[in-house]
């Protein structure tokens, strides 16, 4: 645990620098009148505790940090900001909850907040004061907060990933632009393949990759694991569809594939033997900061997932919602920190120092500076929109956290595209499985 | 002393011949003298396996406490093909690692036990891969093994051998031989330099005599070695199985079980399912069922080390 103010010194005064050098007095005094006349006012003497996970780009930390600075400085509560890795956040939050002491709030993955909806502070003036200001929230993310018309949380940002490829690949195999449905996108992971430019996506177990995708080549066939009523529909044609097209498509791919952690394709793009992938905005911000790789910057661009025979985007990408738990003795300073992280002069700022890590979601921040400051950028403000919630059409919730995390989905497709399984197998398993789940 | 005391005192008397007594009782001295290594084994071996036995029982979550659900986790597991598929796994994982661990170890030891240049430092050496941290060597093989920059792949490319990268972690045959692979680099200095120490203490003397008597080479190791060893091979190789069936390090760094969990171990599986996916409950039923294997493996070393055949040759009974 870090103390914040311990943290500033450590880091050479980093936060405080970064808040000086981003946006100078000026976010001081936004902070200021902010706090003036702001719905909730900090309690006197409030002191929160706030976990988030840790950041992979420096600058959405320095941003983050420059908030919580202003907010401090601006209603005097106390702020103790530590960061834990992806995989810890979960855990932590619910042994807090649990214990029902330790964190004021909590800025999780996934459907966080409903893991405990009795032990969160419902959220709805927060949600409301900012949908309304801001163009209201997106679908997804509403879902992935809400229970009935609670809100159990606020969903902060989405981690965006789409379609990476390199441009003079496409180009050679005859495609002049990134293909926008099912059929004509195999054809080009064919083409690519007869040119020996061949595209890949994880086929092992790889949280955010493998399952990103997968669940894009499920949905996109209209097939589901569960339906709205939680019933398990995954032995369906439409499932049988989808893994014929996944094999199909796994045979036009790099070798390997069935290997491949959340880092492989990473590493396989940057060096050159990759052509297309399917990843967060880090590859081209990796190839962007070295300036060895100028020529690979330059051809690589992004696009929107191809939309299936459902005839909708069907995106799985990663929610990322705060709460604050009921048992914090400052519901007001914790309200008005989230209120305060989502107002313009703050997320803007923030969503630029993530580089394209973060995706709004509230629909108001979509012509943020971020999305044209470099057009590669644009598709990526598309992410809270394009998704549907981690369950799918099914409840989200833990059940449906679970089924992710545990690799159902992935294990099916991997069990039938390397053999290993027939078809009938490979939804048997998957069947067999969620009801464990869904029990 | 008791006939002058007035009736009253009596029982404050007796208290103290009580306490007297247990005072000069040994046995009462050996237990206060045994509690901090029983409070030990209790606090840090007992409550946990009785803790992770009672959650097996649960459908506890994680921050979540659970409710007694008897043996339904167990009943899921019965009829569930990738628990079974981690069995065989670990079955095979432990087996053929250990079957190899143990040859190449005792290959090993009798070599570097000769006489030859260097000994000391050569005997350093083979400790390597036990003294590198497991996360370690695992992230480096996993680069071995790379789908994409696999140094063999590259090499054996360069030479004209294969024109493709050999798939390695992405097939099922080879990604288990991969694991295994890396288990047994992993695993063969530890029998080794533990057999070596064995042979060290075989008395030359036996040697000299038999070789008097006209004994090969191999009857040297037949009839005197081997039958002097086998207590040290009984405990290093129980020691070697626990080890490798509990294996997870090596497996969760190079493949997280992957391909299609056909490198899935119990214990993978069980972190897999209990930290990664949330559900305490099943996880600790799929380590509880490990237990019997491991009680298996532990019995046949006990009852073997208790027989003086074992320990003395085959016709000292």
């Amino acid at each position: 645990m870090q103390d914040f103010t311990r943290r500033t010194l450590l880091q050479g005064g980093t936060a405080l620098a970064a808040t000086g050098m981003l946006t100078g007095p000026a976010l001081f005094d936004f902070a200021k009148a902010w706090a003036q006349s702001a719905p909730w006012k900090a309690e006197p003497g409030a002191k929160l505790t706030v976990m988030r996970w840790k950041r992979f780009v420096p600058a959405e930390d320095d941003a983050f940090n420059a908030m919580v600075a202003a907010f401090k400085a601006a209603t005097g509560t106390e702020m103790n900001v530590f960061s834990e890795s992806f995989e810890d956040v979960q855990p932590k939050a619910s042994v807090a909850a649990n214990t029902g002491s330790g964190l004021d709030l909590a800025w999780g993955l996934h459907t966080l907040p409903q893991l405990f909806p009795t032990k969160v502070l419902k959220m709805n003036d927060v949600a409301d004061y900012l949908g309304n200001k801001y163009g209201g929230w997106t679908d997804a993310a509403a879902k992935t907060c809400k229970q009935g018309n609670d809100w159990l949380g606020i969903p902060v940002a989405t981690n965006g990933g789409y379609m990476t490829y390199r441009k003079s690949a496409l180009d050679k195999a005859g495609f002049k632009e990134f293909p926008k449905d099912f059929p004509s996108f195999l054809e080009m992971c064919k083409a690519l393949k007869a040119n020996n430019t061949p595209a890949g996506f994880a086929l092992g177990h790889a949280s955010g990759d493998g399952n990103s995708w997968l669940h894009w080549v499920l949905w996109g066939h209209g097939a589901y694991t569960v339906d709205q009523n939680d019933k398990i529909v995954i032995n369906s044609p439409e499932t049988a569809k989808a893994l014929e097209y996944c094999k199909a498509l796994y045979e036009s791919f790099i070798p390997g594939t069935a290997s491949w952690n959340d880092s492989s394709n990473n590493k396989a793009f940057l060096a050159g033997e990759l052509y297309c992938t399917a990843n967060g905005i880090s590859i081209y911000v990796a190839a962007k900061t070295d300036a060895s790789k100028k020529e690979l910057t330059q051809d690589t661009y992004h696009a929107l997932w191809p939309v299936g025979p459902v005839g909708k985007p069907t995106e799985l990408q990663l929610a990322l919602p705060i709460l604050a738990f009921n048992f914090t003795k400052y519901p007001n300073a914790a309200k008005a920190f989230v209120a305060f992280m989502l107002e313009k002069e703050n997320y803007e700022k923030w969503l630029d120092g993530a580089q394209g890590y973060l995706t709004q979601t509230l629909n108001g921040y979509e012509s943020a500076p971020i999305w044209t400051a470099d057009p590669k950028n644009a598709v990526f403000s598309q992410a809270s929109k394009r998704t549907l919630p981690a369950a799918g059409i099914g409840t989200v919730g833990e059940k449906a956290a679970t089924a992710i995390a545990d690799f159902i989905v992935v294990d099916m497709f991997a069990n039938y595209c390397t053999g290993t399984k027939d078809a009938k197998g490979a939804m048997a398993e998957a069947e067999r499985q969620l009801k464990r789940i869904y029990r | 002393m008791a006939d002058v005391a007035i009736p009253r005192a009596k029982p404050q008397m007796s208290e103290d011949n009580a306490w007297t007594q247990l005072k000069h009782n040994r046995n009462w001295l050996g237990f206060w003298f045994m509690v901090p290594a029983m409070a030990f084994l209790i606090f840090f071996l007992a409550y946990p396996l009785g803790l992770g036995i009672w959650l097996s029982f649960t459908d506890t979550r994680i921050g979540r406490v659970g409710h007694f659900v008897a043996t339904e986790n167990y009943e899921w597991l019965w009829d569930d093909s990738i628990f079974w598929l981690s069995v065989f796994n670990t079955l095979l994982y432990t087996f053929v690692a250990s079957a190899l661990k143990f040859a190449i170890g005792l290959y090993l030891a009798l070599l570097l036990n000769e006489n030859m240049p260097f000994k000391a430092m050569l005997r350093a050496m083979v400790l390597i891969p036990f003294i590198v941290p497991t996360v370690l060597s695992a992230l480096a093989f996993w680069w071995i093994f790379d789908s994409q920059f696999s140094i063999i792949s590259w090499s054996l490319k360069h030479l004209g051998v294969i024109n493709q990268n050999i798939n390695f972690l992405g097939d099922t045959t080879w990604a288990r031989i991969c694991v295994i692979f890396a288990n047994i680099w992993r695993g063969v200095p530890f029998v080794a330099i533990t057999l070596l120490a064995g042979l060290q203490t075989v008395s030359p003397s036996l040697y000299e005599a038999a070789t008097l008597d006209g004994a090969t080479r191999w009857q040297n190791f037949r009839f005197i070695t081997y039958p002097l060893l086998t207590p040290i091979i009984a405990v290093v190789m129980t020691f070697s199985v626990l080890f490798t069936f509990t294996d997870f390090q090596l497996i969760w760094a190079m493949t997280r079980g992957g391909p299609v969990n056909a490198t899935h171990l119990m214990a993978t599986l069980s972190y897999q399912r209990a930290i990664i996916a949330g559900q305490l409950g099943e996880g600790a039923a799929i380590s509880s069922a490990m237990i019997p294997f491991l009680l298996a493996a532990i019995m046949v070393s006990w009852f073997g080390l208790q027989r003086r055949k074992w320990q003395q040759g085959e016709n000292n009974d």
